[in-house]
Formats: C-alpha cells, sequence, structure tokens
C-alpha cells in the first residue's frame, strides 16, 4: 500500500495502511540527519512555500529544516508579513504564491479546514501544518513514529491525553491516530475542555487524572493553551496544575515504563513540572527529532507522482 | 507487460564461483581488505556484497564491514515515475573517509543507478576511492562508468532483461534471460 494523495491535510479520513506507509518511510528518514552532509537531493528544483498564520517555533523550523534536508528551496510567509493585513483574502494570498510557479504548500491557519480549502483551490500539494482546533497531522504521525520507535508497535498500547482537549488539534489528528492504529485512547481533564459527545469516536473520558495515571503506557500532557482561553475554563491555573499537572508524586502510580509526550511548547509547572519532563520517562525532545523525519516522509510522498488534475491537459 | 524466460545464464555454482573470483580479485587488486569497505545496492546487491565479505572472511580471517545503499533518493528519474517508490533504509558501517568503498550491485546496465550511489557515497564522507563490482555487466551503458570486477559478461538487446535471483530474497540463486512479450 502506498501513499498516493495530492495532500496531507488530518489523519481523519485516512486508512491504517496510508498512515503505516508515512511511518515506514520516515523510518528510512531518521538516518539522514546523522550523516556528515544532511542533505539528500530529492526535491532538488522544487520550491516549497511555508505559510503561518499564526506563530509557530518547533513545526516551523522542522518543516523547514526537513524541506532543507531534502534540497528543496524554501520561502517562508508569516502572517504579519503577508498582504493579509493590508485584507487580502487568503485565497487570493495563496493563488499568487502559486503563480509563481510553487510547488508545494505547508499551511498553518486559525480557522479550522483553511488547509481543505486551499487544497481545492490550489493545483499544488498541500501540507496541513495545524488549522484551528481541527488537526495538526504531522504532529500527530510523528507521535505515532515516536510510539513505534520506542516501544516497537502501536496496537493493544492505552494511551491518557491530559488537558485541553477542547482547543486541541494535537489531540484530535492523535484520536483518529491512535485509534486507527489500535490504541485505547482516553481523554482527561477539566469538563469544561472535553469536547460534549467526543464518547462517540470511541475514546474514554475521565475527569481525575489519579484514574488513568495508573491505566496508561502513554501519558501524553497538553499545553494550556493560555492564547485560546479567553473565557474561565477553570478557576485558576495554580489550581490546574494541583489536579492535572503531572508531577513527581504523581508519576509515583504511573506504570514503570510509562511514555511521558508533551507536543510543546512547555509550560513548565503547569501541565508538568521539570522534574518530570526532564526525568527518564520523557521522550519529549525525540518526538522534536523524529518529527524531522516524519515531516521529510511527507514532503516526499507528496512530491511525487503525477495528479489526475495535471494530467488532462 | 508478460515475460518470457529465454534461458539460464548462471546457475547456483557459477553465481558462487563467480562471487569467490570477485572476492580474490578485490583482495589482489587491493593487497588485501584491510581498508575496504563493501557497500551493497539495495536490494540484491545487499546479500551479494554480504556473500563477498564472507568469502573474504574465510580466505583472510577478517572479513571487511558491509553497508547497504538505497539510492531512491538519489535518482534522476523520480520525476517521471507515477507514484514515489518506497524508500528503505541506508546503513553505513561507520566512517568512509580514506577507505576503499567497493560498490556491490547484481546488475550493471545504464549506470544511473551506480551515479546515484556514487553521490550518495561521498555524502558520508571522502573515500579514498570507489570501485564497483557486479555479477552481471549486461552492457547498454548510459554514463561514463565501468566495473570493477565482474561475474559475468552479458551481450543483451534492449528489449530483454536480466533478471537475478538470489536466496537470501528469492530462495534460489539464477540468473535468467527474459523477454517481454506483448
Amino acid at each position: 500500500m502506498k501513499f498516493a494523495r495530492k495532500d496531507l491535510l488530518g489523519l481523519e479520513d485516512m486508512s491504517s495502511e496510508e498512515i503505516e506507509s508515512i511511518l515506514d518511510t520516515a523510518d528510512s528518514f531518521v538516518e539522514i540527519s546523522e550523516r556528515p552532509i544532511k542533505k539528500v537531493p530529492v526535491l532538488r528544483g522544487l520550491t516549497v512555500v511555508n505559510l503561518f498564520f499564526e506563530p509557530s517555533t518547533r513545526t516551523r523550523i522542522s518543516f523547514e529544516l526537513a524541506e532543507k534536508r531534502l534540497s528543496a528551496d524554501t520561502v517562508n510567509i508569516s502572517a504579519s508579513s503577508s498582504s493579509a493585513v493590508k485584507g487580502e483574502t487568503l485565497k487570493d494570498t495563496a493563488k499568487n504564491i502559486e503563480a509563481m510557479s510553487i510547488d508545494m504548500l505547508v499551511v498553518r491557519h486559525s480557522a479550522p479546514g483553511a488547509a481543505r480549502y486551499l487544497a481545492d483551490v490550489l493545483d499544488c500539494p498541500v501540507l496541513n501544518a495545524g488549522d484551528g482546533a481541527h488537526e495538526h497531522p504531522t504532529q500527530a504521525l510523528l507521535d505515532l513514529f515516536t510510539v513505534r520507535k520506542e516501544r516497537g508497535g502501536i496496537d493493544g498500547l492505552k494511551i491518557a491525553i491530559v488537558g485541553d482537549i477542547l482547543h486541541s488539534r494535537v489531540a484530535r489528528s492523535n484520536i483518529w491516530g491512535f485509534g486507527k492504529m489500535g490504541a485505547e485512547v482516553a481523554l482527561c481533564g477539566p469538563p469544561t475542555l472535553i469536547p460534549p459527545g467526543i464518547e462517540s469516536t470511541g475514546v474514554r473520558v475521565h475527569y481525575n487524572i489519579e484514574e488513568v495515571i495508573p491505566w496508561a503506557d502513554i501519558i501524553m500532557l497538553l499545553r494550556i493553551q493560555q492564547e485560546r482561553l479567553e473565557e474561565s475554563y477553570f478557576p485558576t491555573i495554580r489550581e490546574y496544575s494541583e489536579l492535572f499537572g503531572l508531577d513527581g508524586e504523581k508519576m509515583k502510580h504511573a506504570k514503570p515504563d510509562v511514555m511521558i509526550m508533551h507536543p510543546g511548547p512547555l509550560n513548565r509547572g503547569v501541565e508538568i513540572t521539570p522534574e518530570v519532563a526532564d526525568g527518564p520517562r520523557s521522550v519529549i525532545l525525540k518526538q522534536v527529532k523524529y518529527g524531522l523525519a516524519v515531516r521529510m516522509a511527507a514532503l516526499f510522498l507528496l512530491s511525487g507522482g503525477q495528479f489526475e488534475s495535471e494530467v488532462t491537459h | 507487460m508478460n515475460m518470457k524466460e529465454k534461458a539460464q545464464i548462471m546457475d547456483s555454482e557459477e553465481v558462487g564461483r563467480g562471487l569467490i573470483r570477485i572476492a580474490h580479485q578485490i583482495l589482489e587488486r587491493n593487497r588485501g581488505a584491510h581498508d575496504v569497505i563493501l557497500v551493497g545496492i539495495r536490494r540484491r546487491g545487499a546479500p551479494l556484497a554480504r556473500r563477498i565479505a564472507e568469502i573474504i572472511e574465510e580466505i583472510e580471517s577478517t572479513g571487511p564491514p558491509v553497508g547497504i545503499l538505497d539510492i531512491t533518493l538519489y535518482r534522476d528519474d523520480l520525476q517521471l515515475v507515477a507514484k514515489q517508490p518506497i524508500v528503505r533504509k541506508t546503513e553505513m558501517p561507520g566512517s568512509i573517509e580514506g577507505k576503499v568503498v567497493v560498490l556491490v550491485d547484481d546488475v550493471l546496465f545504464t549506470g544511473r543507478t551506480v551515479r546515484a550511489a556514487m553521490d550518495e557515497i561521498m555524502d558520508f564522507g571522502r573515500p579514498k576511492a570507489i570501485q564497483l563490482a557486479v555479477l552481471i555487466d549486461r552492457g547498454h551503458r548510459e554514463l561514463p562508468i565501468r566495473a570493477d570486477y565482474v561475474g559475468k559478461n552479458v551481450p543483451t538487446s534492449a528489449r530483454e532483461i536480466i533478471s537475478v535471483m538470489v536466496r537470501e530474497e528469492d530462495g534460489e540463486d539464477k540468473v535468467t534471460v527474459e523477454e517481454i512479450v506483448e
């Protein structure tokens, strides 16, 4: 089974075989970043535009390094420096960029569905680097890849995703991804931050972290997104951290081989204490390392082949 | 596209003898194997490289390190193929700096695979020399490349296909000529 899509928009409509083929391909790209010359010529001559309407350090740098290590030419556009501030529509911005013969577009936008919308209006492949609270497929793929590398497989494992599920595209993509790959998913957080009706996707919901800690093989903490919390979802940050923050004390009830994951950036002392984030069970920096290989794989797979819309003329 | 087998050109004994001869020639040319690294090109070059290393180990008591190269990311025809081919791992056994890298592949045809392999090797460092060992040289080069060690030279027409089977991948050692029939 090969990956034969024009775009990478989300994990919801992907099959486990497609996910597997991306992870298999990523496995071959890990070694490139360990070579004396960290570069392969596979995307030579192709231009990739990173269009970021939301701030990002990790994802943008990871995509840019992945593109450069595949020898693509890269252009970065951020919202503050684009014509969006002058009132240009998303479609016009994207159409203008495409008119300059670019080969791929990586987009992050605060509106859910923005990547899908651009994929429909553009002929070039579009990679979703996060669209609002909808999906962040490469993050979920790198989480799956990290678990597969560390544990040898995903099927049958129990993962607890803890924190602000409501605003989290990472959680959404991971619910689809881990579910499709045969893992059991539990969500945990204050009731105000759990989307109503989410149980219908087949996940368990807990409001007490003590219930999921001894159960989980993997605990994924999500960042409390203070910039998205305009209303008050819980009384104070301090109370949240008491109840849902993972610290050394709560870790005593976890399985000895538990994996601690976090998509970053960390709010040290809020959802995770430094003791846990930097502790022996943490794979947070491995997630970052493997993220590069996963993004290289995604770029490579999307770069190839001809799509029906192009073949017809 | 259907394939018709026209003739068998090597059986398992002949493949074995070819590899033994190549092993001896590598030792003779490099005055031993202390600086040699064998690098097999996926897929069928990899088991052939391992077998040559085993033969050298029997002769010299120590065998050279063996690496595996996947040249997919260095191909010059990726924009021409319909879907991306599967990329497998490249595994190099330590530094190649100052070493003699002997590339091993099953068939030498256009030379484009070897060009890609040399480019990839150069990204791992600066070897003292790169040499090329192939089980079959079938001609029709499109690049100025020649093999240093050849198991068998087989003149072919462009319509023919050389099929190399190795026991590690295909269950038996055999080389046949096949022809495309419409």
